[in-house]
């Protein structure tokens, strides 16, 4: 039968997961369909979610790779909590997906994978599309390998060639079920296989194929149609947190004119940073990929000595190594920014997923008295404003900042507001002059206590800076005892007035009442999303998300003090908490954690603070 | 060396006193990290390079002392990671003459990762490997180039290791020069120092340094009046290998091995003697003389290996040069604006 859809249903916002083998090209099939939403005017977030083996074997649980999207006509701070539209490729990934979906959503399935040897690899006892199991779902049953085929045979490719296009016609028909057009797709592929016209040609007809055959088929009676968002004027595209983190120092290199310099050794989630920077040489960034991470830090600490804006990237275990470096970085009091793009852990932990347990090794995670500037950026496009602010605070600041990302914010993407960089703030070094009669190695700023930067081959300044205590003001080694004292005091005294040139704790809400939840870094999205929906079904509930971690906010404790309960929100088994009753002791704090490797769902927080309201 | 071919520099002349620090000299009477230092006063000044563009790295021990001594720009870095701080230092400002001192164990032991590396990339650094044989710093222990049997405080029934020879390391590791010397002989450790620095590439230069409190005389039977003569060969560019009181004994190389001869016996000439060729690519006879040891051979001293290859610093520089003159985008601005970007 073959009747054009006419009716479209208006939705305010949809959330659509794609999910097949590794091999599949799920991650692929996700960012392309983002890319559509983008063209479309929604705003959108996404999430990936994939295993940590490249190929695990092939068709198992194990090998299931999700991407999923969350857009919509309304702000959308976060990927979603269940999906409205899952694409499953094979039967493992449907038995993997089908939680993540919503009890009436939209299943497309690829019947052909729907095999005896495939639905047993899943660990199904009978075939789920025929067993009745799926009731109240709307199953799509789609032939999508054979139907992949016969739009490729007169190309004369190979039958495996062929079928790696078979993402293509799920993405043709979940394109056209939003009443999209398949221009981004097509252009993509023009772009990405313009060597060869064969693949390019390929892709299209399979895309193609699906769009029709979503047309088609009689499973498919409406189609969905979202509003464009309603975002500020101006210019927008689509961006990842670690590209976002990436560009944030750039953008910071070309504001402060020091040389970008990137120490860093490749670890999930993190490595796309290197990647990104090393493709940027046109604006004279050197990434330098180390023989391993302390090499990184090590060498992006001699770039800072040097004058560079130094920058080293990793993730939990990369930062273990770091530790003894970051400490001479402290002694040194040189700028450098370490990006730990937090996972689950401890040790190897789990490198895919993502966890915000890395709190307590930057905090704390040194030798000695080892305080140093920690940031946490909240969104994936706040990445790009955290480096930035992270370059600025150890430049001007002289000294470490670690910048805490996370695996979801890394590799999620969503809508970015294209800046300026001439509006972004002014980055200004404490940089000594050629034959300054006043320079000493540690003669400090008045207000900031920030040595001053006297850079090699600056005439008139040579001098000596090391991991041994140092004299206050001359750097002379020294062992004396009250200047060790003095030292360490001056060195946390540096990084607590760094409290006067940060802003202060917003509110989200009211500022006093029943109930402040508290959270940090890349939570920020669900917590908003949660907290708006509460406030506007009426209830007394306010957000404080923190940014700034070490400092914290000078109005931090007058906020805790105007409410009844505080709930500290935190992916990871309470670290901030701690650190909260350690600087407020004064205050009660309930706690909600979650250590799953997986974000918060806008209901699991609503139903929690709901009951903390209703008690 | 040849005079004619150092750089004559268009800066203010120095002198040994221009790189004299301060700070009191804190290593031990009879210490041979004195010598070095005296050394490398005496090399820096004549390198025509700006004292401004001076940084000297280290890591931790006795060695790694050396930044405080000499008024330079200085980083006194962490045990084994000099080698990665000099590479950032390089890399963020080639102009720099950049030198890392460090010990047989922070080099080898706790460092061996990096300075395999650097050495591999071949960044212009001058590393001075001070080789005693021994943990000084923290008083005795036994080090990654301690010869196999040694008693020491963590050896008391003699080590089971197998010591590195950081020639043969070096010339494994793909690097473009080595160099041993004593710190006995400060004539040709500074001739020395100064071919390392003119090489463009990772120079390491060995100093067999005595320490004379944890492994005093380690290098005896090479350094002793009595001995040396006979157990020392000084490696000349494109001179016959000659060594002995009476210059009467040679190196040859008999099938894949080198003997010892001497001339006049066996009808052996001074034309058979091989020829020092320090540029020769081949490492092979290069790894050779740096395993040379008594008893059997007297040990190799001077520039081993010497080989031009493109250091890592300008490939990263040329390749910086490419992309500005290729790449469409001026700024970040045209960077966050590039590729699928939508206007509302």
């Amino acid at each position: 039968m073959t009747h054009k859809k006419n009716h479209v249903v208006e939705l305010d916002d949809v959330v659509v997961r794609f999910a097949g083998d590794s091999g599949d090209g799920m991650q692929l099939t996700g960012s392309l369909f983002s890319d559509s939403v983008a063209f479309a005017g929604n705003d959108f977030a996404t999430f990936p979610d994939y295993p940590s083996e490249i190929r695990a074997p092939q068709g198992t649980i194990a090998g299931v790779s999700g991407f999923q999207v969350h857009f919509g006509h309304n702000n959308i701070h976060t990927s979603g909590d269940l999906a409205d539209v899952l694409v499953a490729m094979n039967p493992a990934s449907l038995r993997a997906s089908l939680k993540w979906a919503e009890k009436d959503a939209i299943l497309i399935v690829d019947s052909d994978a729907f095999i005896e040897k495939g639905i047993i690899k899943a660990g199904y006892d009978t075939n789920p599309l025929e067993d009745n199991s799926l009731v109240g779902y709307n199953l799509i049953k789609a032939p999508i390998s054979r139907l992949t085929k016969e739009a490729v045979k007169d190309l004369g490719i190979e039958l495996k060639t062929a079928l790696r296009c078979k993402n293509m016609f799920a993405l043709g028909i979940v394109l056209y079920l939003f009443n999209r057009k398949l221009d981004s797709a097509n252009a993509f592929f023009e772009e990405k296989f313009k060597s060869n016209p064969l693949i390019v040609e390929s892709n299209k007809r399979v895309l193609k194929a699906g769009f029709i055959f979503a047309e088609n088929v009689e499973a498919i009676n409406s189609t969905f149609r979202v509003q464009p968002a309603k975002l500020k004027k101006g210019k927008y595209r689509n961006i990842t947190g670690n590209r976002a983190t990436a560009w944030g120092f750039l953008a910071a290199s070309e504001r402060s004119g020091r040389e970008l310099f990137l120490g860093s050794y490749p670890i999930t989630p993190a490595s796309e940073i290197l990647q990104e920077l090393t493709k940027h040489k046109q604006f004279s960034v050197k990434a330098f990929q180390a023989e391993d991470e302390i090499a990184g830090i090590c060498s992006s600490l001699g770039a800072s000595f040097t004058g560079s804006l130094a920058v080293t990237s990793t993730s939990g275990p990369g930062l273990s190594l770091k530790s003894e470096a970051i400490g001479l970085a402290v002694m040194t009091e040189l700028p450098i920014v370490i990006v730990d793009v937090q996972r689950g852990g401890p040790s190897t932990g789990m490198p895919t997923k993502s966890e915000q347990s890395d709190l307590f090794q930057a905090l704390f995670g040194r030798n000695g008295e080892c305080p140093t500037i920690v940031l946490a950026a909240i969104s994936s496009s706040d990445c790009f404003y955290s480096a930035y602010e992270a370059s600025k605070l150890a430049l001007e600041h002289m000294t470490p900042v670690i910048l805490l990302s996370d695996g979801a914010l890394a590799n999620g993407s969503e809508v970015f507001k294209i800046p300026k960089v001439a509006d972004l703030p002014e980055i200004n070094p404490p940089i000594v002059e050629p034959n300054d009669p006043d320079f000493k190695p540690y003669r400090r700023d008045e207000n900031k206590l920030s040595r001053y930067w006297a850079i090699p081959g600056t005439e008139g300044l040579r001098h000596r800076i090391g991991g041994l205590e140092k004299e206050n003001i001359t750097g002379n080694v020294s062992n004396d005892p009250l200047n060790h004292q003095l030292m360490v005091k001056l060195r946390d005294d540096k990084v607590k007035r760094v409290a006067n040139y940060i802003p202060k704790q917003k509110i989200i809400g009211k500022n006093s009442g029943e109930l402040l939840v508290v959270s940090w870094g890349g939570t920020y999205g669900v917590m908003l999303t949660a907290i708006e929906r509460m406030q506007e079904e009426g209830r007394d509930i306010s957000l404080a998300h923190f940014k700034y971690i070490n400092p914290l906010p000078k109005n931090t404790k007058e906020i805790f003090s105007k409410f009844k309960k505080i709930i500290v929100c935190e992916l990871n088994n309470g670290q901030f908490v701690s650190y909260l009753k350690m600087n407020f002791p004064e205050f009660k704090y309930e706690q909600y954690n979650k250590i799953q490797g997986l974000p918060f769902m806008v209901s699991e927080l609503k139903e929690k603070f709901s009951s903390l309201l209703n008690e | 060396m040849e005079e004619s071919q150092i750089k004559v520099p268009a800066i203010p002349e120095l002198t040994k006193e221009d790189f004299v620090s301060d700070q009191m000299v804190k290593w031990c009477p009879g210490c041979g990290d004195h010598a070095i230092l005296s050394s490398m006063e005496k090399v820096f000044p004549k390198l025509g390079i700006r004292k401004e563009d001076f940084v000297v790295v280290s890591g931790i021990g006795c060695s790694s002392r050396f930044p405080y001594y000499m008024n330079t720009y200085g980083i006194h870095g962490i045990h084994g990671r000099a080698a990665a701080i000099a590479s950032g230092v390089k890399i963020a400002n080639p102009e720099l003459s950049v030198w890392m001192i460090t010990g047989d164990g922070d080099c080898m032991a706790i460092g061996g990762n990096h300075f395999i590396h650097v050495v591999r990339r071949n960044l212009d650094i001058n590393i001075v490997l001070f080789n005693n044989k021994i943990y000084g710093l923290t008083k005795g222990q036994y080090s990654p180039t301690t010869p196999k049997g040694a008693k020491t405080k963590t050896s008391p029934q003699g080590t089971f290791e197998v010591p590195f020879n950081p020639g043969e390391l070096v010339i494994g590791a793909q690097g473009t020069f080595f160099a041993r010397v004593t710190d006995s002989n400060p004539k040709m450790m500074v001739d020395v120092l100064f071919e390392a620095a003119r090489h463009n590439g990772t120079s390491v230069v060995e100093i067999l340094q005595n320490c004379v409190i944890f492994s005093n005389k380690i290098h005896d039977l090479i350094t002793s009046k009595e001995t040396k003569e006979d157990n020392q060969l000084h490696l000349k560019q494109g001179k016959p290998m000659l060594f002995g009181k009476e210059k009467d004994k040679g190196i040859v190389l008999r099938g894949t091995k080198l003997e010892v001869v001497k001339l006049g016996e066996n009808r052996i000439t001074e034309k058979d003697v091989l020829i020092h060729n320090q540029y020769d690519h081949d490492p092979g006879i290069h790894n050779m003389l740096a395993r040379m040891a008594p008893p059997e051979f007297p040990i190799a001293l001077g520039v081993i290996r010497a080989v031009e290859q493109e250091t890592y610093e300008e490939a990263m520089t040329d390749s910086i040069v490419v992309a500005k003159n290729i790449s469409p985008l001026k700024s970040v601005d045209d960077l966050i604006s590039s590729g699928n970007i939508w206007e509302i």
